[in-house]
């Protein structure tokens, strides 16, 4: 298909995946708002108060609102994209796509924007609520914004391949409980690891979450425990990484065809 | 200077096709085939025949293992999305997320071929029309009876108006009025240009619309010829005699056997060269009036059923 054919599938696939979004709005937006408010209450603002003023004279509220935030948008990222690929291919759905003539990169492009606004919206009334609770003012918007952009889009393109993997509804479950959510609070979202001794200072530099929740926070507070430029390089490999995985497992149809 | 014109491209050339599974399974054994544009072409076969493997090797949802197939021309192997633009398929099984509406799963099908969304809405409408779906148009598909799906799963298919339709037992279970207003649609696409090839367990259906067949079985092709060739190749035919009373005392025909079913039917074979007017004359002599009669199975299957276990007694 020629670029204009290309395009025109490609918003079918985000229309779509942005209409199944809306739908089923009390599953995908509303919860995640309602956890991290639980967060901002327990830990910002009832333990939080007690602890007082951690790096660079921020509160310790102002200090998780970036993590929670990059931690919502990473897992709405990947829950949204792993549970949609995968309920199409259960449907058998998934083969309105495979027998069309869209090439691979179309499908996971599309797949992958549909889970970067589900990541993006979520993040975005988790940092509305977050003003209830303190005050932000973004010190590097544009750092803030492709921190956003790099931790969805890595998330989305991990969740793709697990759902590509998955055969049953557990084996997309199992990644977000077993994998992603110790990273994300090993992640640096609650604490700097420099309050961290070594060994497990340098072990933490493993953890991709690492760089992607300290990239926000440069981008929202000015602070980072890693340098920008080489959070964005990891998230830039990793992205370039997982995508050609994906794309590679669409062309042999791993899952998808006989 | 008038070049000579040139024979149509066939729109399906299936070339030694094979397939084998993960498992070890052997499929398809080397098939091939060719279908001329504009035919309604039948694909029969038991189950597990190979028909489906087939099917999803064309629409580029198996990946073969051998051989390679043309859409007007264009390789599957070689030109995967070129060719899938030439083709609508009807799968077996229902796949569209039931949860959307009719009217979007046919809007993004066609989305998915590069069709513009003001072009896909009105061929939408035309065909949820056409298959009698538009009233629902805007439920949600789950909500839907097995013999609506069914005709959203037509509708769909003609999304990119394909030179090529394939129908994979597209009235499996579907009540005899729905199915018949399912060939009329067929038929008129096919009579408007459109090549069909359609696999149905339902062999009379097979006999009234297809003009060419192949039989399939064990992933070979055991007979690829015209309906009205293979029809003349059934050698006799059984009627089914429904008559006032049926006598123990059968009147004796030379090239006609006779049978006595119960007091009220009468079984005739006869060979297709003989007569019905010889039948009724002994009949009559003998004091049998008959009522009605009727053939005893259709005629393509009882030829479908003959190959079939003909191919299974030389494979033995």
């Amino acid at each position: 298909m020629n670029n204009s054919l290309n395009m025109v599938a490609l918003y079918t696939i985000v229309r779509r995946e942005i209409a199944r979004i809306m739908r089923i709005w009390t599953q995908t937006l509303i919860p995640p708002v309602i956890t991290m408010t639980l967060y901002f209450v327990i830990f910002g603002k009832l333990i939080g108060s007690r602890i007082g003023t951690i790096e660079g004279g921020f509160t310790y509220i102002q200090y998780i609102v970036p993590g929670l935030v990059m931690m919502s948008i990473i897992q709405n990222s990947y829950g949204n994209i792993s549970s949609s690929f995968f309920g199409a291919k259960f449907s058998r759905a998934v083969e309105e796509m495979l027998v069309s003539p869209m090439p691979n990169w179309v499908i996971l492009l599309g797949y992958v924007i549909g889970a970067v606004v589900r990541g993006l919206a979520v993040g975005v009334l988790v940092l509305l609520v977050a003003l209830f609770f303190t005050s932000l003012h973004l010190k590097h918007p544009l750092v803030t914004l492709l921190s956003v952009l790099f931790g969805a889009t890595i998330f989305s393109l991990a969740g793709f391949i697990n759902a590509v993997y998955a055969k049953k509804f557990d084996d997309i479950a199992l990644v977000p409980t077993f994998i992603i959510a110790p990273l994300t609070y090993l992640g640096g979202v609650f604490y700097s690891i420099k309050m961290l001794g070594e060994p497990w200072q340098a072990i933490s530099r493993i953890n991709p979450i690492l760089y992607m929740v300290n990239a926000f926070r440069f981008g929202v507070l000015g602070i980072s425990d890693v340098g920008v430029v080489t959070a964005f390089t990891v998230m830039g490999l990793f992205i370039a990484v997982l995508s050609v995985i994906a794309l590679q497992l669409l062309k042999r149809g791993v899952g998808l065809r006989s | 200077m008038s070049t000579p014109s040139a024979s149509p491209v066939p729109a399906l050339v299936v070339d030694n096709l094979r397939k084998t599974y993960g498992n070890g399974v052997e499929a398809l054994k080397g098939v091939s085939l060719t279908v001329q544009p504009g035919d309604f072409f039948a694909l029969l076969g038991p189950n597990g025949a190979g028909k489906s493997t087939l099917i999803g090797i064309l629409s580029s949802l198996v990946n073969s293992t051998g051989g390679d197939a043309q859409v007007f021309g264009v390789s599957v192997n070689k030109q995967r999305n070129e060719a899938m633009k030439l083709i609508g398929l009807v799968p077996q099984e229902i796949n569209f997320n039931q949860f959307e509406k009719p009217f979007d799963i046919c809007v993004n099908e066609a989305g998915f071929y590069g069709i513009p969304r003001k072009i896909a809405a009105e061929r939408a409408e035309k065909y949820l029309k056409e298959l009698r779906l538009w009233d629902k148009a805007h439920h949600q598909a789950r909500m839907l009876s097995g013999g609506m799906k069914r005709r959203l799963m037509i509708a769909r298919a003609m999304m990119n108006e394909p030179k090529l339709l394939i129908l994979d037992e597209p009235t499996a279970g579907v009540d005899i009025e729905i199915r018949r207003s399912m060939w009329q649609f067929v038929s008129g696409i096919n009579a408007a240009g459109t090549t069909v090839i359609l696999t149905t367990h339902y062999l009379e259906e097979a006999e009234q619309l297809c003009r060419n067949i192949a039989i399939i079985d064990h992933g070979t092709i055991v007979e690829n010829t015209t309906m009205k060739r293979l029809l003349a190749k059934l050698d006799s035919e059984t009627f089914v005699l429904d008559v006032t009373v049926a006598p123990d005392q059968l009147p004796q025909l030379s090239d006609i056997t006779l049978r006595r079913v119960d007091e009220h039917t009468l079984e005739a074979e006869m060979p297709r060269t003989s007569d019905l007017n010889a039948l009724f004359a002994a009949l009559t002599e003998h004091g049998i009036a008959v009522k009605s009669m009727r053939n005893k199975t259709n005629r393509l299957e009882e030829l479908f059923v003959r190959l079939v276990e003909n191919g299974r007694e030389k494979a033995a």
